[in-house]
Formats: structure tokens, sequence, C-alpha cells
């Protein structure tokens, strides 16, 4: 294909020729190009179909504001949907392909509900599905979800690299317009650390897209003179491609830094796009303005676009959209296209709101043919390829509004310019802040920056400013044309129409919040930068409200569209979340250990044997060969706190519910730690080694939030307390030894004499293993068996365990994992997760008598209110099936026999489940209503997910060695 | 948002963790008469303003300091910043 409608200028590298494809067939375009100025060259104006209507359509837009011509780029994994071709900059080998449509981009089956129209209008889905409400999620919303959407995504993993960076400057420029470049200049000679961002691949902003001269030159020439100038300033760093997507507090900026789109594949080492986190003492805004439609018949047309976007093509690209063109305007910026047009040989016919004229319909169904136009009440057909349209251009206000600030209506420009001061330290200036000659937009800008060098005090060089253009901006506001019968699109991505407005303002749907989600004005991807405004106008007009008193919606994050894996930068895979492995992971791993994620850790969760084909079977051997003589396990994720200090013994004594100040030096207790509100937090064991010095285990869940919550007891309730925390969870491996052969094992290992009189049940003591490690041993239990933990510095760990697996062969020792952990847990009745769940009193757990009422606990008080402790609540129970072949399912909930199974009838529910293979049985804890008054009780436990019912026997909670014999041993 | 730690200087709100309205040091006395009713109105009754708000920061990415930070919550600007230790001694809690 040839580019037929290339013209002569442009700022596009003519000495080479790039090949891409669009829809498979092969076009050529030039270096400099976006997609869609190639395409246009190249005489394809039909780019997409709209999101509901399936209409055909083109871009209306040469920028970021595009809501129509978005393709899927690429070709593979890397294929992106819903890019905008307006702003994709062209490559060799470029591949797109037009989406939304069914088989092909001209013949689209689904263009049927454009022919459906008139039912499918504003608040159709929400007044027709809303009955039998059971369909909606069954029926209607797959149906209506396949057919709307618009690309399609790979489903592929993303191949390229994502970056996330952080940048400090003194003063940040959003914009590298004539505005932003002379605040670049000034600032930068300053000496000012300077960023100058702007989303384009090539500097200059509009002075790319106009032929006014600046300072003796072309615009675009003056630009590439300031940039060249910036950038030999080691002061100031310039970010093309960089898109300022959000203004965060405290002058931080959200950028988006697209490295390598603008290449088929990035290069070696490059990430494809970077999240900068820009931290500004002072900002600029200067991201220009958007020009927005006038709305009448079938406005919608490929060829028709904003007449700043036809004048951006051929100045900027050298191409005619068509030979012969409309302009329909309201304001002289609009005469200036058709000016710029004629002088590239371009047919133009003007249609100027001003004199009474307008543009009331047009033909072509994929590609503008004609337009009708209304002159002194005489209607006129004018064939035309292309129609450029003004209704005047909206500053672009929306970064300014990200801290909830509302614009402020400007009636000399039609148009919302941001409020003062809505973002600290930030300003506007140029066509952002409404002024919108080149000659205002360097002075703006300048003095934007001169602003802020005297803020932040340094010296304001003197103004050194180009001679440029300043032109008169007259407009005559026209939103709309009236009296047509068929749909003007105001919105184009979402398809909202001037009808859709109608029917909102006759629903009553008046305020703008209301209009823009009964009828989804703004709220696709484009964020209706070129609706959202002609769509309030639009409202103002029906309620006979002038647009100030109707109001403005404000933009949010981002300013466009941020790719997922952008967001995520590096933080993806098993980078996502790190993985924390246990001291003994790589001799688990050696024996073939299953694991399983624990927050982050990994413990092992059973250690198969050759031969065993279930996990049952293994967990079954691992408890009962603990049991039976001595088992191992890795218990290092609990946490652990290291306490010292004078106070240490009161301080534990706030924070555990139970009494601490008596326990001797050289003994551990269990201790029980409540929220403020009464609820139990946490429990584990606490040593006291010294005097004044304790180390306290928490669960593994709650190591970080225990010792934070510690600090916040230390700092803000007792700050004179003379007591310091540490973490060591990180410093101490430690495994727990259990069975009757525990000390058997550990006697081999440890260098002191830990026999019973010497290390009682409850003893801890600081040791040294196998000749001279410093260790600690704590006897305590958590299996109900003689049981010890035993702690050496991490780095040891993995020595510790082999150490300990050798010499424990002659006892026939095991390891066991999380699994076997929890079978004797609940064999014992001992509460852990399942039970500490975040609404459990203590006496429901059985453990009321724990709390001491005679000290100033955390929790004590709210734990003695009336809910907590109401008698009829729930207890902790064991449960048995009362055939011990059937098998108990978690979360199942007790009823009494013949009681329906709905909440009223609830006694309670089974927390945790596990095969005892003591018992030979299913047995399970539970919290049943006066479970204590229950015991012996036969009932149901019933649960309707699982669909399982079996009749059980309430029993007490320690179902193995219930009178403690075996811990004493 | 920047907090700028009293010790530390400025630091990105990112390494801190929120806790609430900075009233929670001035937890009652649990041994005293009427306490259940104090701990009541302590731990549930909280203002919401819409404006100067003195609340818990926690730098859990940097020193552990519980540091009490005066912030407007329309506008994020935030007027002060002490040492949560500072402002409890104030109240007069010692041990």
């Amino acid at each position: 294909m040839t580019q037929s409608n290339r013209i002569a200028g442009g700022q596009i590298d003519r000495t080479r020729t790039l090949s891409f494809t669009f829809d498979g067939v092969a076009y050529r375009g030039h270096p400099g190009d976006t997609l869609a100025s190639a395409l246009l060259a190249n005489g394809v104006r039909l780019m997409g179909r709209s999101f509901k209507y399936h209409r055909p359509r083109g871009p209306i837009s040469a920028g970021s504001e595009e809501p129509n011509a978005l393709v899927e780029l690429r070709e593979g994994a890397r294929r992106e949907p819903n890019t905008r071709a307006t702003v994709a900059e062209l490559f060799d080998g470029l591949s797109a392909d037009s989406q939304n449509r069914w088989p092909s981009l001209s013949f689209d089956a689904m263009s049927i509900k454009d022919r459906l129209s008139s039912f499918l209008t504003a608040g159709f889905y929400d007044t027709t599905f809303r009955w039998p409400a059971s369909f909606w999620e069954k029926v209607y919303e797959p149906i209506i979800r396949k057919a709307a959407g618009l690309g399609a995504m790979s489903r592929l993993e993303d191949p390229d690299q994502y970056d996330k960076g952080f940048l400090h400057c003194d003063l940040l420029i959003i914009g590298a317009g004539p505005a932003g470049l002379a605040a670049a200049l000034s600032a930068g000679r300053a000496g000012a650390q300077v960023i100058l961002a702007d989303e384009d691949f090539r500097m200059g902003g509009r002075l790319n897209a106009e032929t006014h001269e600046v300072g003796g030159m072309t615009g675009a020439g003056w630009a590439v003179q300031a940039v060249s100038e910036l950038s030999h300033m080691p002061n100031v760093r310039l970010m093309p491609r960089t898109t300022i997507i959000a203004a965060v507090d405290h002058g931080i900026y959200g950028a988006v830094e697209r490295v390598s789109d603008h290449l088929a594949v990035p290069a070696p080492g490059k990430p494809r796009q970077i999240l900068w986190r820009i931290y500004s003492r002072r900002a600029i805004l200067a991201g220009g303005a958007t020009e927005r439609p006038i709305a009448f018949e079938n406005n919608d047309r490929p060829g028709i676009m904003l007449a700043g976007a036809l004048r951006a093509y051929a100045n900027r690209w050298g191409v005619a959209v068509g030979r012969r063109a409309a302009i329909f305007t309201n304001n002289d910026d609009g005469l200036r296209t058709a000016a710029d047009l004629k002088a590239k040989g371009v047919e133009v016919r003007v249609i100027d709101v001003r004199k009474g004229e307008e543009v009331v319909d047009s033909s072509g169904r994929l590609g503008l043919k004609s337009v009708t136009i209304r002159s002194g009440g005489r209607l006129e057909t004018f064939p035309c390829e292309a129609l450029g349209v003004s209704g005047g251009w909206n500053p672009n206000v929306n970064v300014a509004s990200h801290h909830r600030g509302r614009p402020v209506w400007e009636p000399a420009i039609e148009a919302f310019v941001p409020g003062q001061g809505d973002i600290p330290g930030l300003a506007a200036a140029g066509a952002a802040a409404g002024r919108f000659s080149t000659r205002a937009a360097l002075e703006t800008g300048a003095a934007a920056a001169e602003e802020a060098l005297s803020d932040l005090g340094l010296a304001v060089p003197a103004r050194d400013l180009p001679q440029a253009e300043d032109g008169a901006y007259a407009i005559e506001p026209k939103w709309y044309v009236a009296g047509g019968k068929g749909r003007a699109w105001i919105d184009q991505q979402n398809d909202v129409t001037l009808k859709d407005v109608k029917l909102a303002h006759q629903e009553n749907y008046t305020s703008v919040e209301h209009l823009k989600r009964y009828t989804t004005l703004g709220m696709a991807t484009d964020q209706g930068k070129t609706a959202n405004v002609l769509g309030l106008a639009v409202m103002a007009g029906l309620t006979g409200k002038s647009i100030p008193e109707t109001g403005t919606t404000i933009y949010r994050p981002p300013y466009t569209p941020v790719a997922m894996g952008t967001l995520a930068g590096r933080s993806r895979g098993q980078e996502f979340k790190p993985k924390r492995l246990t001291p003994s992971h790589h001799w688990a791993s050696e024996q073939g250990a299953v694991f399983v994620e624990v927050g982050m850790w990994l413990r092992a969760q059973w250690l198969p044997r050759p031969g065993e084909t279930t996990w049952r079977e293994s967990v079954d051997r691992e408890v009962l060969q603990t049991r039976r003589s001595v088992g191992i396990c890795d218990v290092t994720t609990l946490g652990k706190i290291d306490i010292q200090g004078r106070d240490a013994a009161a301080f534990l004594d706030k924070v555990y519910a139970n009494n601490f100040a008596s326990l001797a030096v050289g003994k551990c207790r269990y201790g029980l730690m409540l929220r403020e509100d009464g609820i139990v937090y946490d429990d584990g064991t606490t040593a006291r080694l010294g005097e004044h010095e304790y180390v306290m285990t928490t669960t593994t869940a709650n190591a970080v939030l225990v010792f934070r919550n510690l600090e916040y007891a230390r700092q803000c309730l007792y700050p004179d307390m003379d007591v310091q925390l540490i973490s060591t969870t990180e410093a101490w491996a430690q495994f727990s030894v259990a069975g009757p052969n525990a000390r058997r094992l550990l006697q081999k290992i440890v260098d002191q004499d830990i026999s019973d009189a010497a290390l009682p049940y409850m003893g801890c003591k600081e040791i040294t293993v196998c000749g001279g490690l410093r260790a600690r041993i704590f006897r305590i239990s958590f299996s109900g068996e003689l049981a010890y933990e035993i702690a050496v510095p991490t780095r040891y760990g993995d020595a510790l365990i082999r150490e300990m697996v050798a010499q424990g062969a002659e006892f026939d020792a095991v390891v066991y994992g999380t699994e076997a952990l929890g079978v004797m847990r609940v064999e014992k009745g001992h509460v852990a997760g399942n039970e500490l769940n975040g609404q459990s009193s203590a006496l429901n757990m059985g453990l009321g008598k724990m709390v001491s009422r005679k000290k100033d606990s955390i929790g004590m008080v709210l734990s003695q209110r009336e809910g907590m402790t109401d008698p009829d609540g729930y207890r902790l129970v064991g449960v048995k099936p009362v055939n011990s072949a059937e098998k108990l399912t978690a979360g199942s909930h007790f009823l009494d026999k013949g009681a329906a199974p709905v909440m009223a009838n609830d006694l309670g529910w089974l927390t945790s489940v596990v095969y005892s293979p003591h018992l030979g049985s299913s047995i399970a804890l539970g919290y049943l209503k006066k479970g204590d008054e229950r015991r012996g009780a036969r009932l149901r436990s019933v649960n309707l997910l699982a669909k399982t019912e079996v009749e059980v026997e309430i029993v007490s909670p320690h179902f193995f060695d219930p009178e403690g014999e075996r811990l004493r041993g | 948002m920047i907090i700028n730690h009293p010790i530390l200087g400025p630091r990105d709100a990112q390494e801190f963790v929120y806790l609430g309205d900075a009233g929670l040091i001035e937890r009652p006395d649990g041994l005293a008469e009427g306490a259940v009713d104090a701990f009541h109105d302590y731990l549930y009754l909280r203002d919401n303003p819409a404006g100067e708000h003195r609340e818990l920061w926690y730098h859990e990415q940097g020193d552990r300091s519980w540091l009490v930070v005066t912030r407007n919550t329309l506008t994020h600007e935030i007027t002060r910043v002490e040492l949560a230790r500072d402002v409890a001694r104030a109240k007069g809690r010692s041990k």
C-alpha cells in the first residue's frame, strides 16, 4: 500500500521507511510516526469498533486523550489490548489488530446492537436485567460480558521486565510544551535540580503541531534548541515518554516511563517500563489543553476529528486525513486549522457557529463521505473525507484535581481551569492554566518557575523569552446541534449520546455524579477527557443552570491507563513476597519433605518415607513414632522476643493476662495475651533466663504484630519502664524434641546434665551443645510428651538437625511436620490458630481462670464485660464420632437431634479436625454453647457445604493423657 | 506522604504502620472504679475529625519509634511530629 495521504512537511524521518501491519495488511510509515498517523497516511481511517454499539470508529485525536482508536498492539505474549494508536510510536515490524469486532473490522456481526440502540439506552442493563434476581449472575452477566469489553488479553506470561525507581528534585515540570520548556530553561539556568517529564516521545508539545514562529524559527525548531540546551545542563533530567500519572501527597508524584515501548523488544537488561516515585519540592503543571467536540447527529464517523488533531496530523506528521475537509468551529482556533490545511493544499470549507452555520449530520458507514450543513435555514451537503470539529479547548486540569480539588470555571475561555492551591506546591502554567497563546505559555511557564525558585530560596535569573504569537482566542459557547433525530455522541468510548444525557435528566439523575454513573459518561479508560465538559454542559442546558452551578466531576489517578506489570514492578512470581526458609529446610528437602506455606515461611508439612502413598500414612507414622519413642520438629518460625530490663517482669505482667511476676529464674510459663477488648490475641511460653532477662515466644502468624504491640505498650503506655525489646526470631534455630526418649536423645548432644532433677518440667537453661556451642533449652511441651525445645544460633540449625537425626538413630527418632504437630496438639486439647480466631475469649477456650483480676493487664477489664462472661456462651470441647469409622469435617455445626439446620438452632462449630492414630478415629475440637455442661451429650455435626452429617459425642478436649503424666516423666 | 521523624528526619510514609487516634495513649486505670465504662469509652468512642488529627504511627521499617503525628485528614498536611514516649510522659504516664 502507498502512503496516499502523505503530504509535505512534518517531523518525520523520510529517509527511513518502517514496515508494519494492521489487521494483517502491510503498510509503511516513517520514524516519528504514531500508528495512527501512519495509518491515516495510508488512507486508513477506520481503526476500531465502539464499546457498546460496535460503531465503526477512527481516531478523533492525536494524543493520549484518544477514546476510539484502541488496538491490540504486538503479538503473542507481548500483545497489549486497548492501546491508543494515537500514542503508539511506530517501529519496524509493528503489528496491530483492531478489536471488539467479529469477524472483521469492516463487517462486524455485533453491530446489530447499533440497530437495537433504541433499547440499549443509559440505564438499560440496570432496569432490564433486574428480574429475576437469580438470573443476573447465571444468565445475563455472562452474556453481557461476552458481548462487551474491548481487546482481549494474551493470557500468556508477560515476558518483559518492569522496574520501580525513586527520584528527587527541586522542581518537577509536567509537560514539555512552550510553558514547560520555558519553565525548565528558567529553573535549569538558575541551577535548580529539575525534572522535565513529557508523555510524548518528542518534546515540544503543541509547538510540534503548529506553524507559528518562535524566536524567529519554527516552533518545533525552537523546541529542539531548548531541549538541546537543557540536555547539556547536569542539573536537568529530561524524561520523554514519561507520563505523570498521579499527584500524591507532600510533593510526591507517580510517573510511568515507557522505556522500551518504541522498540520491537526491549534492549537486553532494560525494563519495558519504569514506575517512578518523584519527590519534588515544587511542581509545575504544564500539561496543555485538550480540544472538545460539538455533538451533532452521526458525529462519530471515521474521518471526523477534533480540528486541532487534523492540524497536528498535517503539520507534525505530514498527513492530510482527506483531500477535502470541513471545519466546524465556534472559536478562532478552528480557523487556524482551516488556514494551515489550506496552506497544505487541502480544499477546506469552514462552518463557523458564530456566523449562524452548523453541521447537522454526516454520511459514510465506514468513513466520512459528506456532511450536511445548515446555513441561514438552508441545508446543503458538502462531500469531504475529513471534518475537524472544535468546540473549544479544555485545560488539562486532571492532575491538579488528584487531591479532590475542584476545577474553577473560567468564562473567558468557556472552560475549567485548575483551582488555586488544590495541590500544595503545584502551579499551573500555559494552556493547562487556560493561557492559550504561545506567548502566554512561555511567560506563564517562566513566571511559575521564577516563583518556585524564589520559594526555594534560589536566585531568579533575568527573564529571556523568545518572540512568539499572542493571538486572541474568541469563543462562542456551542455544545450540541439541536433538532437532530439520530444519535449525537458525547462520550465516544462509552457510547454515551445526547439522548442518554436527556434521558438521565428525564429520570432526574441531574447531579453530575448521578449523570456520570447513570450514563457511564467519562467512566471509560480515557476518563472522558474529550467528553466530560461537553456532557455536563448539556446537562446544564437541560436544567437551566449555569455550568459552574451544575459542577464538575474530578479526575482520579492514573492520568492514563497503566499496565498491571508496571504497578507490580519486580514484585511478581517468586519476588511477589519473600519466602522464608527454616534452618532445617535443606535437610528436609533432601528427605523429600512436603512443604506448606505458613505466612512467608515454608514449613515441612510431613516427610514421606518410601512406600508411603498417602499423606495420612506419613502423618500417622510421625505421630505414633513420636509418642512411642522421640520426634523432632523445627519450630524456628515461632516469634521470639528478647525482653530485658529492671522492669521486665512488671512489663510482662502488663502485656500478659496471667501472672508473671512470680515466675522464678530458670523457669518457663505459658502466657496468654489479650487484646484490649478482651479477646484472646496470642499465646506462647516465656522463659526467665535471668533476673532481668526473659525470652518470649509468640505464634508464627503474630510474631511481627506482637512485637509491634509490645513496642506500643513500652513507648506509649509505660514510657518510664526500664525495659528493652529486640526480636530474635531470626537469631535462633529452635527444635522441639518430644517423646519418651527425648531426654536420652538430647543428653547425647547437650554438654550439661538435663536430668529431671537438673531440668524439671517447665525449666529452662542456657547450655552448650556438641562440645561448646552456646544454646538454650526449654522443657516445654506442645505435644503432651516429655519434650524440650532446644535453640542454637541460626547458622548452626542445619548442623543440629543432622546431628540430632544421627544421634537419634538408636531410638528410631522421627522428624515430624506441621500435620503431626497439629494431630498431637488436638489430642492434647491445646488451642491454635483455628481456636485463636480473633472472636474468642479466654473463657471460651477454657482458660478463663488464667486472667488475673488482681493486676491491670491489657484486655483484663473488658474480658470481664457482660457478653464475654455469658454462662451460656461457647466453651471449648472435644468431639468424637459415635461411630468411630465416620469422618468429621471442620467447620461443621452442632445441632440437637431433630433440629433443622438453621441459624436459630445453631449450637457451635468444629474448629479443628484430625485423625488420631491412637484413638483410631477422627477427633475434633470445637466451640459449643454451654460446652462444659454437655460432656457426654450426643449431638449432630452438620456441614451443609460438604453435605455431611455425623452423630458425635461431646468429650473433654484432653483426648490423650489427660492427667499430663507423660510430660512430667 | 513524608513524615518528618524527630530523630531521623523526613522519611517516606511507606516505612510506617498506622495505628489510629493518639488518644489511645490515655489508657484508663484498669483497677480503678468504673473501669469497664472508662475502657468502653477509651476503646470504642473516637472522634473522626475532618481536619486536624493527632494519630499514632509506628516506624516499623526504621527505628521502631512510635510517633504522634498531627495530620490534617482533609489535606494530609502534617504540622507536627513527636515521639509518642514524650507525649505519653507529658500526659503523666510513667510505669
